[in-house]
């Protein structure tokens, strides 16, 4: 394996200093919202892993898209590694959603439109991993992780635009909200900043996370390749 | 200013989050690190297997 190249390795330095930053703005420099309080703090770290993972799923659909286009392996390692990514940055978006809910709605999880869409979300591409797991032929298996994350990519806008279709409880940070939403907070400029740099600082843990991921499915493939040599 | 509440206390919730969402974080990245050097063994011993075969 080649070593890692120096723009991942400024990558890596670049993603622990923003996540710190974005820890500090998020507990220190974010106002304390009037109505919820401290609790309403979990919303930068809610939206930022929210928006990552969603960024990570049309990633995979678009590397599903580039497979089925030019066959090559390599669109698969991505589309994986996207995926896996995206799972662990969306659970962590559902348990922050929780225990936000907890002191506005009173209630942990309700099956409303928005978080019902998430969970089957989360339950499409857990079960794309775990099919993955079943197919041994790595072409067949590459193509039929192209077509599912290109299904499931459909899921992505359906629970993006869920709170602004359907009527539901879950606020609308930007634009206008439902009337029966609980829990909505208008946002002072320092809270906008503060969004905005987390979503930033997450974007840029996302790629360092992305190239590592890749570059482990690298090696992976090399020793399966390796492991199929010494066995023929 | 005579009617103006103080917020709830909802820090532990808070601190809660904070703490899932960094711990997770960092127990992903050393996922990828261990895989990682689980890999890079296997791809060594593999390689001096080769070496070994005629």
């Amino acid at each position: 394996m080649p070593p890692r190249p120096l723009a991942l390795k400024i990558l890596d330095i670049a993603s622990v200093l923003l996540f710190l930053a974005a820890l500090w703005v998020a507990l220190v420099y974010a106002p304390l919202e009037a109505v919820m309080g401290a609790v309403q703090k979990v919303f930068y770290f809610h939206i930022a892993n929210a928006w990552i993972a969603m960024l990570g799923f049309i990633a995979a659909g678009v590397a599903g898209v580039a497979y089925l286009v030019t066959k090559n392996l390599k669109w698969d390692m991505v589309e994986l590694s996207a995926v896996e990514i995206s799972l662990v940055f969306f659970s962590v978006t559902i348990v922050l959603g929780s225990i936000w809910a907890y002191p506005a709605w009173n209630t942990w999880w309700t099956w409303d439109p928005r978080l019902t869409s998430a969970a089957i979300l989360e339950l499409i591409y857990l079960a794309y991993l775990m099919l993955r797991q079943g197919i041994e032929d790595p072409e067949r298996r590459a193509r039929f992780g192209a077509v599912y994350t290109l299904i499931g990519g459909v899921s992505v806008p359906i629970t993006f635009v869920s709170i602004r279709l359907f009527r539901t409880i879950h606020p609308v940070v930007v634009g206008a909200q439902d009337p029966s939403a609980q829990g909505g907070f208008s946002m002072t400029p320092a809270m906008l900043n503060t969004m905005f740099f987390c979503l930033l600082a997450f974007s840029i843990i996302f790629v360092t996370l992305l190239w590592h991921r890749i570059r482990l499915a690298q090696m992976q493939q090399k020793v399966e390749e390796l492991k199929l040599r010494l066995t023929d | 200013m005579l009617f103006l509440q103080a917020p709830p206390d909802t820090s532990r919730f808070l601190i809660a989050g904070y703490v899932i969402a960094v711990v997770v974080m960092l127990l992903y990245a050393l996922s990828l690190y261990l895989r990682q050097r689980r890999l890079e063994r296997d791809l060594q011993d593999l390689e001096e297997l080769a070496e070994q075969q005629p």
